[in-house]
């Protein structure tokens, strides 16, 4: 008795927090569709307006073009510059790795506001902000979690599957390459779509590193929000979501095969 | 050899940060204790302590300590549920919880707009119901609301994280020796749970108090934050990187002294080193 | 005689479309070390959980001292479980760990202070109050958790595979140090093992299991002695398991020879499994035993020579102290005492009927 009513509870807590999460969601996508241009708690009837204005919009459509290069390029940099430094920690005395690891805690206890600032006066006083100052600010304060997610692989691995590859006559390179970088891929793996989600909703370091007239889909969003293309926001929202939620059910789908090959193969009960 | 195999590896990652992260934090030093002309000063440093400045730092501190305490007392709960329900954190109904953190930042935001809005989703929903409207917009409640929802998954993630992480036969055994779900939670399952709430209220606190752009959304100018106050120093008519940098290196001190104090805090409960 | 302690009563568990415990019936008496012994997935370690409190049967009773526990949570329960991985709560030094439980029922502190002492004394580690969990050896960590669960003074202790994480010489030693607490605690020893040494070891009674059923019920050397089918003979110790025919009473032919053995009751030829352990082979010169095959091959194994033997066309396990060359004839004698006759099961699931 006891038991089911503590399930209940459960399941009703599960519910609410669902509801909290998912309604201003919910609301952003159906003000997309709501023709009302001026108040859209009012329903002025259905409409694909917005959809149609969205695809032509090059100030949105740029942001969102920005935003994707930004975020791939930024990613793909900090992940090879993380990974490579967390191969190199391998072999490193202790002390260096303290130092390399205290180092890359700063952006991270750092308030994106201050990592902004810190680069913004950097640029400025050596080059003009561009792209590149976008691209520079974004790979500094994402490569941390880069580190962080790869550097626990790094210590989970057995030292004796690399050796072994020596003995087995591979060559340094040949045996890092087939045997410590599959044993930390998934670490790498997730800290590029760490990396990569970090670098799409950031906000602060785009604001004040970003050259005049460039924008990614934040600071496009802050320029513009008060502005009339609200309603085009609002459809770039339900496009947002629909990706996100492809992205996430393919990882999902890939996962959850994994999950249940390793249960299978694992300890019986 | 093979040290100097593992410098070359580590090279460009040192240099990067070198050149990224310690030279600008070096140009804020500098910046902070100059002024305009270049003199040595302290007035920078000092102007936190004007009213104009403390009073946003003020109001940050409290509002992030209460952002991130809705944020916990919210999480615990649902990470508690979700960690019984699913040892996987890539099932779906994790999955389900996480997902809006893939939602951009500003358009999660944006959603809150449209809900308090004096003519917003809220009011008409309440009108509906036959109740008085509430005005929430460009009040605190309102950047309250919408930061601690931006920053939700941050503080879950890590607690479920370490929830999930806990051996089953250890609870078994808590319940073996006599323990009561209560006992359970409270001497088994939160210190064993505190690396992820320590993760997780560094990762909602430390940007909370940092937080300008939604006081600028949901609190128009009624909320002025010290992230406020360090925007417009930098990017208003009266710039004065000088006077930013100090303040900024005001607020990078102060949110190191409170996770320092915190840790300590943490450690004198009796939690052993964790970090 | 001795009153049954705890008594399972038609014991059904099935987790998803598989089923683990199939109506299973068992009681062990006070005071004694029971083994539940065989493979992974037989259900050992689900039927200790199902006595522990930690799973509940979908069909069936749990009774202790004749009354119904089964819905009893564990932390109501006279019952400590050493867990398979220690399970310490590694947030808490030793004298926390051990204190766990006493603490929850409310004992004065220099009860508990000298309960936690004895209970490190009795498992050899005085001393070890404010050590952490992390600092120990696995052998250590496993005498902290025994001590965890005997300061509780239950009635019985419940022990899931504790010795499995630790090396031989240390399971060894181990071993001993259980009869020893057992002998000095005067409580049951619940045990869940795969390791047919250990169970032999240890044990009083072996309940040995296989797909959700009892095989076997006994001391060790009745299941070691008469294994009731093949399973059972075949999971313990090496053996000769051969097809054959019981011809009448106390005569069986195997592979076309007759054989004296002095089983009754299985009827006239009924086909039957025969089981002879490889040292009750004896092995004569060619011509003097029963039957006559070549010596295949010998390894020396420390105690005795272990050799495969070829007659009648198949393969005999033979121990032996003394050495015969490969190649070599040889004739193969067996005491008819040595010769165990079991039914064939009639299916593979067949439960087998088990004799109070």
């Amino acid at each position: 008795m006891v038991k089911s009513v503590k399930k209940t509870a459960e399941k009703a807590y599960l519910v609410l927090i669902l509801l909290l999460l998912y309604v201003p969601i919910a609301l952003l996508i159906i003000s997309s569709f709501n023709a009302s241009e001026r108040n859209k708690a009012v329903w002025g009837g259905f409409t694909l307006k917005a959809y149609g204005e969205l695809i032509q919009d090059e100030v949105v459509m740029g942001a969102l073009y920005n935003t994707l290069l930004l975020a791939g390029g930024a990613s793909l940099i900090a992940t090879l510059l993380g990974t490579l430094v967390c191969i190199g920690m391998i072999n490193m005395k202790k002390h260096f790795k303290s130092v390399i690891m205290a180092v890359t805690q700063i952006p991270l206890l750092n308030s994106d506001i201050v990592t902004g600032i810190a680069l913004m006066l950097l640029f400025t006083r050596f080059a003009d902000l561009s792209f590149a100052t976008m691209l520079i600010a974004h790979v500094t304060f994402i490569i941390p979690y880069v580190v962080l997610s790869i550097y626990p692989k790094v210590l989970q691995i057995n030292p004796s599957t690399y050796e072994a590859a020596l003995d087995l006559g591979a060559s340094h390179l040949y045996a890092m390459w087939k045997v410590v970088i599959p044993d930390i891929m998934p670490g790498i793996l997730s800290g590029f779509l760490l990396a990569f989600t970090m670098s799409l909703d950031d906000f602060s370091v785009t604001y004040f590193t970003k050259a005049p007239g460039l924008n990614t889909m934040s600071t496009m969003i802050n320029a513009e929000y008060r502005k009339g293309i609200q309603t085009e926001i609002y459809a770039l929202s339900t496009i947002v979501f629909i990706i996100v939620l492809l992205v996430l059910f393919i990882i999902n789908r890939r996962s959850e095969k994994l999950y249940k090959l390793k249960q299978e193969s694992g300890v019986a009960l | 050899m093979k040290k100097l195999g593992s410098m070359l590896l580590a090279g460009p990652y040192i240099i990067w940060m070198v050149l990224f992260t310690i030279i600008p934090l070096c140009l804020i030093l500098y910046n902070a204790f100059t002024n305009t002309d270049g003199n040595f000063t302290l007035d920078n440093i000092t102007a936190i302590t004007d009213y104009v400045n403390a009073k946003p730092l003020f109001l940050s501190l409290s509002m992030s300590l209460v952002v991130t305490l809705t944020c916990f007392l919210l999480s615990f709960p649902l990470a508690l549920v979700l960690s019984k329900y699913s040892k996987n954190k890539n099932s779906i109904i994790v999955m389900v919880f996480i997902l809006p953190m893939w939602m951009n930042f500003m358009l999660r935001t944006l959603a809150w707009r449209l809900i308090l809005l004096n003519n917003g989703f809220l009011n008409k929903g309440l009108g509906i119901l036959g109740f008085d409207p509430v005005y929430l917009m460009n009040t605190k409640a309102a950047v309250i609301l919408g930061t601690a929802y931006d920053y939700f998954p941050f503080m879950l993630l890590p607690i479920y994280n370490a929830l999930v992480k806990i051996d089953k036969d250890v609870i078994n055994a808590a319940k073996d020796l006599g323990a009561t779900s209560f006992v359970i939670l409270k001497r088994i399952m939160l210190p064993l749970s505190l690396p992820g709430i320590i993760s997780g209220i560094t990762m909602v606190f430390v940007p909370s108090m940092s937080e300008f752009v939604i006081a600028d959304m949901l609190g128009g100018n009624k909320v002025y934050l010290i992230g406020n106050v360090i925007e417009q120093a930098f990017n208003s008519g009266y710039a004065d990187v000088h006077l930013g940098s100090g303040l900024s290196l005001s607020l990078m001190v102060l949110i190191i002294i409170s996770m320092v104090i915190y840790k300590l805090f943490d450690k004198g409960e009796g939690g052993h080193g964790i970090w | 005689m001795a009153n049954k302690l705890i008594e399972l009563k038609g014991i059904t568990k099935s987790f998803g479309d598989k089923t683990i415990l199939d109506e299973m019936d068992l009681f062990m008496n006070e005071n004694r070390f029971l083994t539940l012994l065989g493979p992974s997935g037989c259900g050992k370690t689900t039927t200790l959980r199902i006595i522990g409190g930690f799973e509940m049967p979908d069909s069936g009773k749990v009774l202790f001292e004749g009354r119904d526990i089964t819905n009893t949570p564990p932390n109501g329960r006279p019952f400590n479980t050493v867990f398979q991985k220690y399970a310490l709560f590694t947030h808490m030094n030793i004298e926390e760990n051990i204190a766990f439980g006493l603490k929850i029922k409310n004992k004065p502190k220099s009860y508990i202070k000298d309960k936690v002492k004895y209970a490190l004394k009795l498992v050899n580690l005085d001393g070890f109050e404010k050590r952490m969990p992390d600092s120990l050896s696995g052998g250590q960590q496993q005498r902290i958790a025994i001590a965890r669960a005997i300061v509780n003074e239950p009635r019985v202790l419940l022990l899931d595979e504790p010795l499995g994480a630790l090396d031989l010489k240390l399971r060894q030693d181990m071993q001993y140090e259980l009869i020893r607490l057992k002998n000095e605690l005067g409580i049951t020893f619940i045990y869940v093992t795969h390791d047919q040494e250990e169970a032999l070891t240890m044990s009083d009674t072996i309940v040995v299991m296989n797909k959700g059923y009892i095989q076997q019920i006994g001391t060790p050397e009745d299941i070691y002695n008469e294994p009731q089918n093949a399973f059972v003979a075949d999971f313990i110790g090496d053996s000769n398991i051969i097809n054959g025919i019981m011809l009448e009473d106390k005569l069986v032919e195997i592979l076309g020879t007759k054989f004296q053995c002095v089983d009754e009751g299985f009827g006239n030829n009924t086909p039957v499994d025969v089981v002879v352990r490889p040292e009750d082979i004896v092995l004569t010169k060619p011509g003097k035993g029963i039957i006559d095959g070549r010596v295949v091959s010998a390894i020396f194994k420390g105690v005795h020579y272990e050799m495969e033997v070829k007659a009648c066309g198949f393969e005999w396990l033979v121990h032996s102290t003394v050495l015969v060359e490969p190649g070599t004839e040889a004739g193969m004698w067996i005491d008819p005492f040595n010769i165990q006759i079991m039914n064939k099961p009639e299916s593979e699931d067949e439960e087998i009927f088990i004799e109070e």
